[in-house]
């Protein structure tokens, strides 16, 4: 290796930790933050002068009726529940779309992406209007639409890219083997396209999770009211102070399902999946 | 263990492409059918149509005499062996072997104790819980064909499953799957393009060119009494030879001399009734031989000659040398379409004024020399130029 070597690994060490520590400082600072009392919450230091979990704490306070505890239960279910429901009829749809040549996929697969582009926001207005006369306005499900809706073309996407790495000749040796298709795609192509699955199931996730636009717009109660929503209802200790470190608590608290939901199934994208199936 | 026949069954494609055309086969219970051509004559899709992977446009297909045209896949009990393997990647070989019966609702311990069978018989045992991604080319193949063997089908379709294998490996898993077809004596139909392969392994072997059925005979058959151009320059390795001739009353004139035509050529040339004088001549290479080394009785059999030979290739056993003739060579669709599939196509002036000749490895014979070769007469075929009939058929083809 030689000079060379190491003065291009220092530099690429260096380079490195310079883009780690861009992308995670404001995580970092949001965290320090939250662990700061509120008196020296605008003192501008990293590192806190007294540490406190009273912003944690404060969350809970209150049992059930607590400021994030039920927001956080409607997150988690309303994320989980989209994200299943996703999956499930993307898998079929890519599968019919990379598998089967039938009039109108052109037609499904550009109407897809054209969704994908519309601006959500502009959707809110008319939803608003259409979930308050169809009852669903402040209910799982009046958030679960609109996230489908959106999500849905990903997840599309992502998973035909994945089936058309599948060897054809797998399912017609499942058929051979005496599978009716249905068993073929559950037992030898859904498996195989597991990475997909994960990958597909981790964007719709995190799109659930984060969104704003709708969970504040469609929701007027604790009752489906999501994390994001929930946040900017938080009071302060007075009226005249911003609950910044509570804000900063919950957004830590809300951080942690997702990054522990990453890398759950990030590892179970596991490139190659395939090979060892067909010879070249 | 099933009669498996094809009545005039087609393949047409939405384009109007004619994969198959109208072929009619018949495939005896417990017969090695070998399905052989070049690339794209109709023979993989003939094999998919039986197996039910591809729609029949007309035509019936029948296995022990019931129509099966609209069966599925999975209600023929029938096994495929793909080219490509097509092992399921997330299953162990265990597991890959015993997919079918486990959908077929067989009890566990038959599954095991089949699976457990076929590994011994295929000497997989050591990797029966491996995942196929760990297996070598060899050992996919085997696994391959043991999840074929624990199903106990109809019979076995074979889509050139040993075209990835090296050489000497292909040589091997050769007898490996003749032996176990004589084993358990079922129906096999079989797919390649190399018809080395289908000489040694076929019962029958079925020689198509652009979804027509051109042949159906015992290797040997194919070999001394070829129907047509095609099938003639298609057996035998290295090819025919083919060198365009003239008959003139009972003589046959070629680039490389006039030769007395045999009784028994003139016989079925007069049986075939055809009254063309150009013909092509086709002999093939082990016909030839050094003529020092043939003995004088036999000298006057056949026709001597001297060509300059270009080249020379020691096997060993045998050589080959490559002599040059004056004149045209002789030139056909079919000889083309061999040439097309062989790459030879691409060679310039491969096979055009050429023989082939296969000689004793005690010949002396040296390129750039002139040698004194001679040529078994009564081993030459004619065929009609137009459509490459062969108009000196003795040993009769069986019908298919």
């Amino acid at each position: 290796m030689g000079k060379r070597g190491t003065r291009e690994y220092t530099f690429w060490t260096a380079g490195l930790a310079a883009v780690i520590v861009a992308a995670l400082f404001p995580v970092l600072w949001l965290l320090m933050l939250s662990l700061k009392t509120p008196d020296t919450i605008g003192d501008g230091r990293f590192i806190p002068e007294k540490f406190t979990l009273e912003n944690y704490t404060s969350l809970f306070d209150g049992g059930f009726d607590s400021p994030l505890l039920r927001p956080l239960i409607n997150s988690v279910a309303i994320a989980l529940i989209a994200t299943t429901i996703a999956i499930v009829l993307a898998s079929f749809t890519a599968y019919a779309i990379a598998r089967l040549d039938f009039p109108g996929r052109r037609a499904i697969l550009g109407g897809a992406l054209a969704i994908a582009m519309f601006p959500p926001i502009s959707t809110v207005g008319p939803l608003f209007d259409m979930w308050r006369t169809l009852g669903i306005y402040d209910t799982y499900l009046g958030l679960i639409i609109p996230y489908l809706t959106f999500a849905l073309p990903l997840a599309i996407y992502t998973l035909v890219a994945f089936f058309r790495e599948i060897p054809w000749e797998l399912e017609q040796a499942a058929q051979v083997d005496g599978a009716t298709p249905f068993q073929a795609f559950t037992k030898v192509i859904a498996p195989l396209a597991a990475p997909g699955m994960f990958t597909a199931a981790i964007l719709v996730f995190i799109f659930c999770w984060n969104d704003f636009v709708f969970a504040i717009s469609l929701t007027s109660t604790d009752s489906s009211r999501t994390v994001p929503a929930a946040i900017a209802f938080f009071t302060g200790e007075s009226q005249f102070t911003a609950p910044t470190g509570n804000i900063a608590a919950a957004a830590i608290l809300v951080t942690i399902p997702i990054i522990v939901f990453v890398l759950i199934f990030q590892r179970r994208i596991v490139a190659g999946l395939t090979s060892g199936a067909v010879k070249g | 263990m099933a009669r498996i026949e094809l009545d005039k069954v087609s393949k047409v494609y939405g384009d109007g492409f004619e994969a198959v055309k109208a072929m009619d086969l018949d495939i005896a219970d417990g017969e090695f059918m070998i399905l052989v051509g070049p690339s794209g004559c109709g023979k993989s899709t003939a094999l998919r149509m039986i197996a039910g992977l591809e729609d029949i446009s007309s035509g019936e297909l029948r296995i022990d005499g019931e129509v099966v045209n609209d069966k599925a896949p999975k209600d023929r009990d029938i096994a495929m062996v793909f080219q490509s393997y097509a092992l399921y990647p997330h299953m162990t070989v265990r597991d890959n072997m015993g997919f079918a019966l486990q959908l077929a609702g067989v009890d566990k311990e038959e599954i095991r104790r089949r699976v457990e069978e076929a590994a011994k018989i295929l000497d997989l045992e050591q990797h029966l819980d491996r995942k196929p991604a760990n297996l070598s080319g060899g050992q996919r193949q085997r696994v391959a064909m043991g999840r074929a063997i624990v199903r106990s089908p109809k019979a076995y379709l074979m889509d050139e499953p040993l075209s990835n294998l090296d050489a000497k490996l292909r040589v091997q898993m050769r007898a490996e799957v003749s032996r176990i077809q004589q084993r358990t004596g079922t129906t096999t139909v079989y797919v390649t393009h190399d018809q080395t392969e289908a000489m040694t392994l076929g019962d029958r072997v079925a020689v198509m060119r652009a979804g027509v059925l051109q042949q159906v005979d015992a290797p040997q058959t194919l070999y001394n009494a070829p129907v047509n151009l095609f099938v003639a320059g298609f057996i035998g390795s290295p090819a025919m030879n083919f060198l365009p001739a003239t008959i003139e009353g009972s003589r046959l004139r070629l680039p490389i001399g006039e030769v007395e035509l045999p009784d028994e050529l003139r016989r079925a040339l007069e049986a075939s009734g055809d009254g063309s004088r150009d013909v092509i001549a086709g002999i093939r290479p082990e016909h030839f031989e050094d003529a020092s080394v043939v003995e004088e009785h036999r000298l006057a059999e056949g026709h001597v000659f001297e060509a300059k030979v270009s080249l020379t290739e020691s096997m060993g056993s045998e050589i080959y040398a490559y002599v040059e003739y004056e004149g045209e060579g002789a030139t056909s669709d079919a000889l083309e379409e061999i040439a097309q599939d062989a790459g030879t196509a691409e060679v310039p002036g491969a096979g055009e004024t050429q023989i082939v000749t296969r000689l004793d490895p005690t010949s002396k014979v040296r390129p750039g020399e002139t040698a004194k070769l001679w040529m078994d007469t009564r081993k030459l075929h004619l065929f009609d130029v137009q459509e490459g009939r062969n108009l000196t058929l003795r040993e009769q083809p069986a019908a298919a």
